[in-house]
């Protein structure tokens, strides 16, 4: 579906984006994070065709963005992370013009238009002029415009900057429709957490570099090995402690919360964190709840950029 | 139907004729050409000995509003066309107009027609107004229909070079003052040009002889050119004893600025997308 590969582009000597390669299969999620000027926007202006790659190319839907910018334009819905509207026109109209450059019968955009304002809410302001709306409303037209011509693909650059937590919700609960509806959507954000919430992966991009892809948990589990582990008990506590930090994979144990539970981090697989869970219970230890704690992902975010501007440091 | 179909120039047209201003603009300048008028043959008749309005000075009124009209297009055209491209750059509406499959022709075209309909509306509303001239003879209509051939390549030329700096440059100041400065250098540079080639080249006494600079930059002056269609006579005169060059300045002027809509259009289209793709 979406197909990028080896892309680079310089502006004179900054190379904003390195080499940067990645698939989105159909129907995908996929966030795209990165700290601001880390290369999302300039990714995202070459698949919209607004920018040339120096080198590299990418496919949508088999189309290339260098040599078929025309057909790449027909296939996705594109909202920059800043825009504006023009003024004086209604949003009724707004959606109206736009659904004619893409081509579509004037009776075909009365049927489609109300569609689309109740898709994103707006139906009681279809005859507000644009520039009266509010941001969060602004942003939401923005994306029934991008949906106007139905694209597979939707590229939206920071959909929720700028918003109050409100609107921010319903910005996220469009993009899950959206999703059910079975488009591919490539969304940026600066905000790991909140990307999470909506993609079902994730690429992580700084300095120009994708740093790391995967789902939520395979990032975790690639940043590190380990994992944390919450254990309740209903007595023999110290029993218990003695017994985890007997075992190799454990690498600490710390006791909290007035003697019932403790936490440990653990660098063994899936199948040796069973055997240890079934030798505990075989042991008779008193377990109530054994689960893993997901990790803060601002953490997560943060502690990436450090291991890349380590790597960057030794090399 | 549909393939002349331009969103971009509907919209524009949509939002430009919306808002009362525009009407309002019209019924002034409409007004105060009306006034114009009215004064010129008041001040005729009552100046005349047998107090009536001469043909021979409905000429003159001719000459006066189309000159008066030229004026207005000079100044008019850069300050609607100069900012349309780096207007909608500035207000961050171009990306999103760039990501639809319209070209980048259908956009420029679609800019600048919409940009200068409102001044061919001027112009073209102004027709009544010529209609007093027809009352009292002198003029012949081909002459007018020449004269608003005329008032149509001098718009689309500087309507193009405009858009060209509004496409390039990106900011709408600078690019309005470098629409401004060539417009500047066309009607009154080269009127300059003219005068100081005229003192270097002219012989004016027989033998005369060919001077092509000097023609060169009366064609492409467009006061010199629109007295050339008004008085061909008094034209052909000056032909004899400045330039003594027999091809009518009106050919030498259309083919120039034709030439200058075309390479703007086509790079103003080349410029507008920073893709290989147009």
């Amino acid at each position: 579906m979406i197909e990028v590969r080896q892309l680079t582009r310089k502006f004179g000597n900054l190379t904003a984006l390195n080499a940067v390669s990645f698939n989105v299969e159909r129907g995908t999620v996929f966030g795209f994070v990165g700290q601001n000027g880390a290369g999302k926007t300039t990714t995202f202006n070459i698949l919209a065709t607004l920018l040339p790659p120096t080198s590299g190319d990418a496919f949508i839907n088999g189309y290339s963005v260098v040599h078929q910018p025309k057909e790449v334009r027909k296939q996705i819905g594109y909202m920059p992370d800043f825009f504006g509207v023009y003024d004086h026109l209604k949003v009724e109209e707004y959606l109206d013009f736009f659904g004619s450059c893409f081509g579509i019968l004037p009776n075909e955009r009365k049927k489609l238009i109300p569609q689309l304002l109740e898709l994103v809410n707006l139906t009681d302001k279809k005859n507000t002029y644009v520039d009266l709306l509010s941001r969060g409303m602004k942003q939401r037209l923005c994306l029934a415009r991008a949906l106007v011509h139905d694209p597979e693909v939707l590229i939206l650059d920071e959909p929720a900057s700028g918003l109050d937590p409100k609107a921010r919700s319903e910005v996220k609960d469009i993009i899950r429709e959206l999703k059910l509806m079975g488009k591919t959507i490539l969304i940026s954000s600066h905000i790991l957490p909140e990307l999470a919430e909506m993609s079902d992966e994730i690429g992580i991009i700084e300095k120009g570099k994708l740093v790391m892809k995967g789902s939520v948990s395979e990032i975790r589990k690639q940043l590190s090995g380990e994992k944390v582990i919450e254990v309740k008990m209903n007595g023999q506590l110290e029993e218990a402690i003695r017994f985890f930090e007997d075992d190799p994979f454990v690498t600490s144990v710390v006791k909290n919360e007035g003697n019932k539970q403790f936490i440990f981090t653990y660098k063994g697989t899936d199948e040796q964190q069973i055997q240890l869970l079934r030798s505990a219970v075989l042991k008779g230890l008193p377990i109530t709840s054994f689960y893993e704690r997901e990790r803060n992902l601002e953490r997560v975010f943060i502690d990436i950029m450090k291991e890349v501007e380590k790597d960057e440091a030794i090399q | 139907m549909k393939r002349f179909n331009n969103p971009v120039l509907s919209k524009e047209f949509k939002l430009r004729f919306r808002s009362g201003k525009s009407y309002i603009g019209l019924l002034f300048y409409l007004l105060a050409l009306g006034i114009l008028v009215i004064t010129f043959i008041f001040a005729q008749s009552f100046s005349s000995q047998f107090g009536f309005f001469h043909p021979r000075e409905s000429q003159w009124m001719f000459y006066y509003l189309s000159f008066l009209q030229l004026g207005l297009i000079l100044f008019m055209t850069p300050g609607l066309t100069a900012g349309i491209i780096s207007g909608e750059r500035e207000k961050q509406t171009l990306n999103i107009l760039l990501t639809t499959p319209q070209s980048s022709l259908t956009i420029v075209l679609g800019k600048l027609l919409s940009s200068i309909s409102y001044l061919l509306i001027l112009l073209f509303s102004s027709l009544p107004i010529y209609s007093f001239v027809f009352i009292y003879g002198g003029i012949s209509p081909s002459q007018l229909v020449t004269v608003f051939m005329l008032y149509l390549i001098t718009i689309f030329a500087i309507g193009s070079f405009s858009i060209l700096f509004s496409t390039i440059i990106r900011k709408t100041i600078p690019a309005m003052v470098t629409s401004y400065a060539l417009m500047v250098f066309f009607s009154a540079g080269t009127g300059i040009l003219l005068v100081l080639s005229m003192m270097i080249g002219t012989n004016l006494s027989p033998p005369y002889t060919t001077n092509v600079v000097s023609y060169i930059f009366a064609s492409l002056n467009p006061f010199v050119v629109m007295l050339s269609i008004l008085n061909q006579e008094f034209y052909n005169e000056i032909n004899q004893l400045l330039f003594n060059i027999h091809l009518p300045p009106w050919v030498t002027y259309v083919s120039f600025y034709l030439f200058i809509f075309l390479i703007s259009i086509f790079v103003s289209v080349k410029k507008i997308r920073p893709n290989i793709g147009r």
